[in-house]
């Protein structure tokens, strides 16, 4: 048993209880320190993900996986932890307390979607899944002041228990059928013996519990009201880091465990990616708060993700490349926008869209970044979002989808107008106090970063598609 | 690097050594725009005259492995017909430096977003791949909107909106049309040599030609998705409509030519007949708009809409004269209508009104305008001796080969193109002077300097247009090859 494959998990628990520990010893003016050492002991940790690259494991007769997909999800998922420890470090200091507990807690949702993207066993699936979501039951109703807040809260847990209760039953009934808990031997259930209605009925009930998770349609309805009350960091991460890690576990259910009934869940999965970005898009149209544009935003993505599911098979890697691509492209580019909005939120307490008039004049380094991350988001070349959406439509192209990859790009289009509105705000209207924001050189360094990695990987996306290659292949047949 | 990946990466990278001047040396800021644009012009130029128009088929190619999952590469190359457009947006964008010489508001943010443009116009131009093409073509199309809703004037900001979403709706029917086309080859890639190649099944080809004429179309101003070109033309700075309505709706036609006729000529044949039938109703119509209007913007917006008309009537003959005429008009039009708007800036910066009826006579004060509108004017109306009648004369006989009665309809759209600008000069420029206006300043010497290129052109290409001709058909002749004899 080779506990070097462990290694990070423990580090980044370990990491989890040292900053509750030192947060028990350290005064009021120098919490900051824990997000700092969060900040690092994370990246520790990311170094040692990588250390593991080349692996491809499966432990515990496929309890877990460290293999390349794994692998990648887990960098990911560190990366975009660091970035939020980092961006809320003058968030928290004005707005919220307990901050011991709330890097913590971020650091053990970290440690909770690390382990989801390796479980290979419906229990074990659970049990991340609930790591990661009981984390954030607490983080997003950390503003203990804001009304809103306490209602994502509330929200959230009450939705997040149904949802989890529904996933619960779902593989309940599919235990019975294929009387395994693994994908693998679920797989091989189903190769050998078709489904039935139970087993039908079971994996639709998981289907929407991780529905709930990722924030489809029908199961979205709690997204924009806890995005918008949720601390705007916290926002950021569940936005990014839950939605991806919900989707890679829907990645490799679908393929390594319910891939023999194709052809039952691929339509289902087809209109549920077209009504999930209508709604998403369409109600964007219509947002005046710029957290509720991006949550709903962050919705018609995950429809964009969803075309991918949609196109999955077990012979072609496109649409698993696809999606990977699109998770992390998107994640970026989503997160440079909330850090955005957190530095504005921090700088004048506002956050409605029409309050970022003039922001080009007062703070064009931070107005470009958003440009750039909001052109990313609507797919415009050059950024990230360009090449994911068009590998998305090829995919689901090349699985005879055509109408498919129309409505998404259709979608694409409409996503275009309610980003192009903030652009408008940015640029074209005047601001309505002069004088330049102070913008703080760490939220500078960041997007500096993001917006560094979203057009880099816009221009030239090999060597991180090499990388994702590696991983689609292994999920195929 | 070769010469087409040049002449996309200096646009490019100047739009960001512009940006990084400091904020006090805005003149350092022009010239190195200048110097940019005019590198173009000797690339675009060099690529032109040393294009062997007897060889034919895609020279000074580049390949760059870029995705190779999908099958995309960035593969560059110029036949017969994007040589010499590439010119027309070298000498464009080079006037159009000119004509923005005198903005004070921003103006390296200005440079940033057109240099960009120009970056995705060149790509365009130079893609051998689809994936690359359309890259391009949605680089070209953003910009517009920052362009347009800081820098613009009359409902700047709705004119911006419009014409971003009207554009990237018809990027829509592309985007699913490409898509579909790659799926449908079996080839795995975007190459389009190699999906050239392939023969489609007839209802693929009809169905997305459609998709590539509409979505094209959009760009290219085909009536009835034209809509948003006189708005978006009348809001826009000047040399953003210099560049829109000279180069950028000719990317339309050209997609329609690159990417249709290209890959899906039976779908072409079945669609070109509708297209040259919708194509002499933008003339007709575009023609009779401009008649009844009253600012000189729109009065050449409408105009640009029945000229590129003419080039998607062109394309809709489906003879050789006529697609050649249509490549042609491209490019004459092209230069015509930057010089139409680079003069109708001109004016207004001077007399901040566009009304016609407010003007009168103003060529005694402002001689050079005049004289340069007379050019234009003429050259829009077909005055043999200028560059409009040579490719218009192509476009109409190749109608009359194929669709007398069209022919006959663009004839007449001819003669109401001569009552506007006839009466456009006359109302404007001639009679008794306005008193309002004894002080109106004339051009200013920068774009007096950008008019006399344009100028020039309208004549060159008038009067020797030989070597255009020859190339322009060492591209089209092999196309119309395998369309008309699919």
């Amino acid at each position: 048993m080779n506990f070097w494959l462990f290694l990070p998990e423990f580090l980044a628990i370990a990491l989890a209880f040292a900053i509750f520990g030192v947060d028990l010893v350290t005064p009021r003016h120098r919490k900051n320190m824990l997000a700092w050492g969060g900040a690092v002991g994370l990246l520790l940790v990311t170094v040692a993900t990588v250390a593991l690259w080349g692996n491809n494991v499966k432990l515990y007769d496929g309890l877990f996986y460290v293999d390349a997909f794994a692998i990648i999800f887990k960098v990911f998922s560190l990366l975009v932890a660091v970035f939020v420890i980092l961006s809320s470090i003058d968030h928290a200091s004005r707005f919220l307390s307990h901050l011991g507990e709330y890097y913590g807690l971020i650091v053990m949702s970290t440690v909770g979607m690390m382990l989801m993207v390796s479980a290979g066993e419906m229990i074990t699936a659970f049990v991340a899944l609930e790591l990661v979501s009981f984390s954030f039951y607490v983080l997003s109703s950390y503003d203990k002041t804001n009304p809103k807040s306490n209602e994502a809260g509330i929200k959230y847990i009450i939705i997040g228990a149904f949802s989890s209760a529904l996933m619960l039953y779902g593989m309940s009934l599919v235990y019975a059928a294929a009387r395994t808990t693994t994908f693998e031997g679920i797989f091989a259930a189903l190769s050998s013996f078709g489904t039935d209605l139970g087993l039908v009925l079971g994996i639709v009930l998981i289907l929407a519990g991780l529905g709930f998770k990722v924030s489809a349609v029908p199961f979205h309805m709690w997204a924009p009201d806890v995005y918008e009350g949720s601390p705007t960091p916290i926002t950021a991460f569940l936005s990014v880091a839950s939605k991806a890690a919900g989707f890679v576990l829907l990645v490799r259910l679908l393929t390594m465990a319910f891939m023999p009934s194709l052809d039952m869940w691929r339509t289902l999965m087809a209109v549920l990616a077209v009504a999930t970005m209508t709604v998403g898009n369409l109600a964007a149209l219509k947002q005046v708060n710029i957290k509720r544009l991006l949550a709903y935003s962050s919705i018609a993505q995950a429809g964009y993700v969803m075309v991918g599911l949609a196109a999955l098979s077990p012979t072609s890697p496109l649409a698993g490349n696809a999606i990977m691509l699109h998770l992390i492209g998107y994640g970026f580019s989503n997160l440079a926008a909330f850090v955005c909005v957190i530095v504005y939120q921090n700088l004048t307490g506002k956050e409605d869209i029409s309050d970022y008039a003039g922001l080009s004049r007062r703070a064009p380094f931070v107005a470009l970044a958003m440009l750039m991350s909001l052109f990313s988001l609507a797919g415009m070349p050059f950024f990230v979002g360009f090449v994911s959406k068009f590998y998305l439509f090829t995919a689901a192209a090349s699985e005879g989808m055509v109408w498919l990859a129309l409505v998404a790009i259709f979608n694409s289009f409409i996503s275009l107008y309610y980003y192009l509105q903030v652009v408008k705000q940015m640029y074209v209207r005047a601001p309505s106090e002069a004088g330049p924001l102070p913008i703080p050189v760490l939220i500078n360094g960041i997007l500096v970063i993001l917006i560094i990695a979203v057009s880099i990987a816009g221009i030239y996306p090999e060597p991180l598609l090499k990388a994702i290659s590696a991983a689609s292949q292994l999920l195929l047949l | 690097m070769g010469l087409l990946s040049a002449s996309i990466v200096i646009p490019f990278v100047a739009a960001f050594i512009i940006m990084a001047i400091p904020r006090d040396r805005v003149d350092v800021a022009k010239w190195v725009a200048v110097a940019a644009a005019f590198a173009t012009v000797v690339i675009t130029t060099y690529t032109f005259v040393n294009y062997d128009y007897t060889a034919g088929g895609f020279q000074f190619v580049e390949r760059y492995a870029w995705i190779d999952s999908l099958g995309v590469s960035v593969h560059l190359g110029i036949d017969g017909i994007s040589a010499p457009l590439m010119l027309l947006t070298g000498i464009v964008i080079f006037c159009g430096v000119f004509a923005s010489w005198y903005i004070t508001d921003r103006l390296q943010e200005f440079f940033f977003f057109l240099f960009v443009l120009v970056t995705g116009v060149f790509g365009v131009f130079a893609s051998v791949d689809g994936f690359i093409l359309f890259f391009f073509y949605e680089l070209a199309v953003i910009p517009m909107y920052p362009l347009i809703a800081i820098w613009g004037s009359t409902r700047k900001e709705y004119g911006a909106m419009k014409l971003t979403l009207y554009l990237v709706a018809g990027s829509v029917l592309i985007w699913t049309a490409l898509v579909g086309v790659w799926a449908a080859s079996g080839t795995n890639s975007f190459d389009l040599e190699v999906l050239s190649t392939v023969k489609f099944e007839p209802w693929v080809q009809t169905v997305f030609f459609a998709f590539f004429m509409i979505g094209f179309g959009v760009l290219g101003g085909l009536w009835p998705f034209h809509t948003w070109s006189p708005d978006g033309h009348a809001a826009a700075p000047t040399a953003v409509s210099m560049l829109h309505a000279g180069v950028l709706m000719k990317l339309g036609a050209y997609g329609i030519i690159r990417l249709g006729m290209l890959l899906l000529p039976e779908g072409a044949k079945v669609w070109l007949p509708v297209l040259i039938a919708v194509a002499t109703i933008n003339v007709v119509y575009g023609a009779i708009a401009a008649l009844s209007q009253k600012d000189f913007k729109y009065l050449i917006g409408y105009s640009s809409v029945s000229h590129c008309g003419y080039v998607l009537m062109g394309i809709g003959t489906m003879t050789v004269i006529g697609v050649n005429g249509a490549v042609l008009q491209m490019f004459s039009h092209g230069i015509m209508t930057a010089l139409f708007f680079l003069l109708v800036g001109s004016v207004y910066d001077n007399a901040h009104t566009r009304d016609l009826r407010e003007f009168g006579g103003i060529a005694k004060v402002a001689p050079k305008i005049a004289i340069f509108f007379a050019f234009a004017g003429l050259a829009g109306l077909g005055l043999p001796g200028l560059s409009g009648f040579v490719a218009e004369f192509m476009v109409l006989t190749g109608a009359f080969l194929s669709y007398p009665l069209l022919g006959i309809l663009g004839i007449i759209a001819v003669a109401i193109t001569a009552v506007y600008v006839l009466r456009m000069l006359a109302i404007v420029f001639f009679g008794p002077l306005n008193p309002k206006w004894t002080e109106l300043p004339d051009a200013r010497r920068a774009e007096v300097f950008a008019m006399a290129i344009l100028a020039f052109f309208l004549v060159f290409l008038g009067v020797y247009p030989a070597p255009f001709v020859r190339v322009i058909t060492s591209g089209v002749a092999p196309l119309l090859q395998r369309i008309v004899g699919a």
